[in-house]
């Protein structure tokens, strides 16, 4: 018996070994209730804890350090755009700016609606950023480790996502670090919609890490592209994240009248680096803003474009008379849809321009002689006050917006006032305003510009002399 | 005349010695590069088998060869999303066999290195399957291109891997 096992001896060692693992292996298997909390038994949770744990602080020092010198190569090489960068980041924040205010209509719309069916909202109330410091190493397990545990109020089943789309679910919660199951992982699985059709489906991941949606039935039409965001219905992520665009859209074979559509992940999951965790959803019915009235499109546009000024409602009236020659011109280029940019500077006429007396709280004009730019209307302003200027009216100092009487024309009220009949005058000299046109350049008349009015429609005060 | 000739000579079987830090620094740093390294041509390559591989064929000894499998699979396990012991089950059957291999056949040479580490890919990769499809029940799906893909990638890595850790041997 002795000479059995000496002989014996290693095939029996490796059975023992086996052995023991198997029992281990069969002990995590059986229970899939404590699979499902999180707590696979102790021995192996500690196994997976400590493995993890020992391992993280390495790595985030790795990644750290990585981020260090990327990051200082990435903001000197980021300079030589950052210009053009800048331009087109503005242009698409006007554009943003444009499309907020009919969204925020649509969904106050929507809040009102949702308010009066006493629907119930779920919506994301706070996030916790994470770094991606590993992974699983292996093309079975599709398995990020992320640099927040539980210290940070990471949790067992928070959904983890990128601005782009879902990514996955956390799995596993250490002390310093979580591993988080992404959606291509065929143990992952998400409620989802087709967001054209409104169709429901699962979304599951394969063993070759793609993602598919099933349990659509065959007779549906599907399109290459088709959007697809999140239900909410698994409690998990939240409503309406996206996930991914149609591939294209086959027979299921294993499952015959259902299709099988395969989506191209939303986040790319191959090049994880900064994700969020989903630490806190609210549900409540939303409630009806009860904020300030909602901004037209037209007057955002209107508040960044340099030709039409805000109306100040406060100021006085002028008397009578004092409507400038420029009032009516100014008046109808306001009259004008101020979402139009003139694209060229309209230079002021001198025949309307000049002779013109400017009072402060002049209806014709809304920010005040003080504002106005001098070589424009307000050029032969008696007023000594310093022009004050931003920085488009420098560029453009004599345009038809900046003639006082535009924002009368805002208002939509070309006020034409009886006066003497207009007196032609010596164009007066610029009173030093930087780029302002010089006088009597080639300087169109009035009625040839773009939203001016004829002299006959213009009336004009007794011209006086400039001021010594 | 004794016209036999054995496959081994005395060199082949020698049994080699590591250091204590080459025998756990090298383990721990391949499951860490593994799981470090956010490179898809790692998710092929298997450092830890690559290793377990090594250290069974070096010592030529199979039940350390196969604590060391064992050892070096659980923590592999603890990666993963699995059940931890499916790596752990593998390799540690990846292990006996190569040091039971490594008594009878010339392992140092690069050409039975590529051949050897090929076959045990394969069987690596079969006793995986195996073990998920039946006794956890899982749902991954078995491609042979994959398969061959990933043998033939870890056979020429072990020829260099291999020429590089040999350095690490304890000569007398």
């Amino acid at each position: 018996m002795e000479n059995f096992f000496v002989r014996y001896k290693n095939p029996l060692a490796l059975m023992a070994v086996l052995f023991i693992q198997v029992v281990a292996l069969a002990t995590q298997v059986k229970r899939p209730e404590n699979a499902r909390s999180g707590n696979t038994g102790s021995g192996t949770r500690l196994i997976r804890v400590w493995t993890v744990t020992a391992f993280t602080p390495v790595e985030k020092m790795f990644v750290s350090t990585g981020h260090f010198f990327r990051d200082g190569w990435h903001n000197y090489a980021d300079l030589r755009g950052v210009r053009k960068q800048n331009r087109e980041l503005l242009d698409e924040v006007a554009r943003l700016q444009m499309e907020q205010v009919r969204l925020k209509q649509d969904a106050e719309q929507a809040r009102r609606l949702q308010a009066l069916l006493e629907f119930k909202e779920r919506f994301i109330s706070r996030t916790v950023a994470a770094q991606v410091i590993g992974t699983s190493g292996t093309e079975q397990s599709r398995v990020v480790v992320i640099d927040k545990g539980s210290h940070d109020g990471i949790r067992q089943d928070m959904a983890v996502i990128t601005p782009d789309g879902i990514v996955g679910k956390v799995k596993e919660v250490f002390p310093l670090s979580s591993q988080v199951l992404l959606i291509n992982d065929h143990d992952s699985g998400a409620g989802v919609i087709l967001e054209r059709s409104r169709l429901q489906g699962i979304l599951k991941g394969t063993s070759q890490g793609e993602l598919q949606v099933t349990d659509i039935m065959s007779d549906e039409k599907i399109e290459a592209g088709d959007h697809v965001i999140t239900s909410g219905g698994d409690r998990i992520y939240p409503k309406g994240f996206s996930v991914g665009t149609v591939i294209n859209a086959t027979a299921d074979r294993d499952n015959d009248p259902f299709l099988v559509i395969k989506i191209k992940p939303a986040a790319d999951l191959r090049r994880l680096e900064e994700v969020m965790v989903v630490t806190k959803m609210a549900e409540e019915t939303p409630a009806v803003a009860a904020g300030p009235a909602p901004m037209r499109a037209a007057d955002i546009l209107a508040q960044r474009l340099p030709s039409v000024p805000k109306q100040d409602t406060n100021a006085p009236k002028s008397p009578v008379g004092s409507t400038t020659g420029a009032t009516a011109t100014g008046a109808t280029a306001a009259a004008t849809p101020a979402a139009k940019p003139s694209p060229t500077p309209v230079k002021i006429n001198p025949t309307t321009g000049t002779g013109t007396e400017q009072k402060p709280g002049n209806t014709s004009n809304a920010t005040g002689p003080a504002k106005q730019p001098a070589g424009g209307a307000g050029m032969a302003t008696a007023n000594p006050v310093p022009a004050k200027k931003t920085g488009v009216e420098d560029k453009k100092p004599a345009s038809s917006g900046q003639t006082g009487p535009v924002s009368a024309g805002a208002a939509g009220a070309p006020t034409p006032t009886p006066t003497p009949k207009p007196t032609p005058r010596k164009p007066r000299p610029p009173a030093a305003a930087p780029g302002s046109a010089p006088p009597g350049a080639s300087e169109p008349k009035a009625s040839d510009l773009p939203g001016t009015v004829s002299p006959e429609a213009t009336p004009t005060p007794t011209p006086e002399k400039p001021p010594r | 005349m004794n016209a036999g000739v054995s496959l081994t000579s005395r060199e082949e079987i020698e049994v080699h010695r590591f250091s204590w830090p080459v025998s756990i620094g090298i383990p721990i740093a391949a499951i860490f590069l593994q799981v470090f390294l956010r490179i898809r041509f790692f998710t092929v390559l298997d450092l830890p088998l690559l290793v377990t591989i090594f250290f069974a064929v070096a010592r030529r000894r199979p039940i350390p060869g196969m604590i060391t499998g064992a050892l070096i699979g659980t923590l592999q396990d603890a990666w993963t999303g699995h059940p931890i012991g499916l790596f752990g089950i593998a390799k540690t059957i990846v292990g006996y066999l190569g040091s039971s291999l490594g008594v009878k056949l010339d392992v140092d040479n690069p050409g039975s290195r590529f051949l050897m580490t090929f076959a045990f890919v394969l069987i690596h990769r079969v006793i995986y399957m195996a073990i998920s499809l039946q006794l956890v029940g899982g749902s991954e799906a078995w491609s042979w291109g994959h398969t061959m893909l990933s043998a033939l990638v870890n056979g020429l890595a072990a020829v260099v891997l291999f020429a590089l850790l040999d350095k690490l041997k304890l000569r007398n």
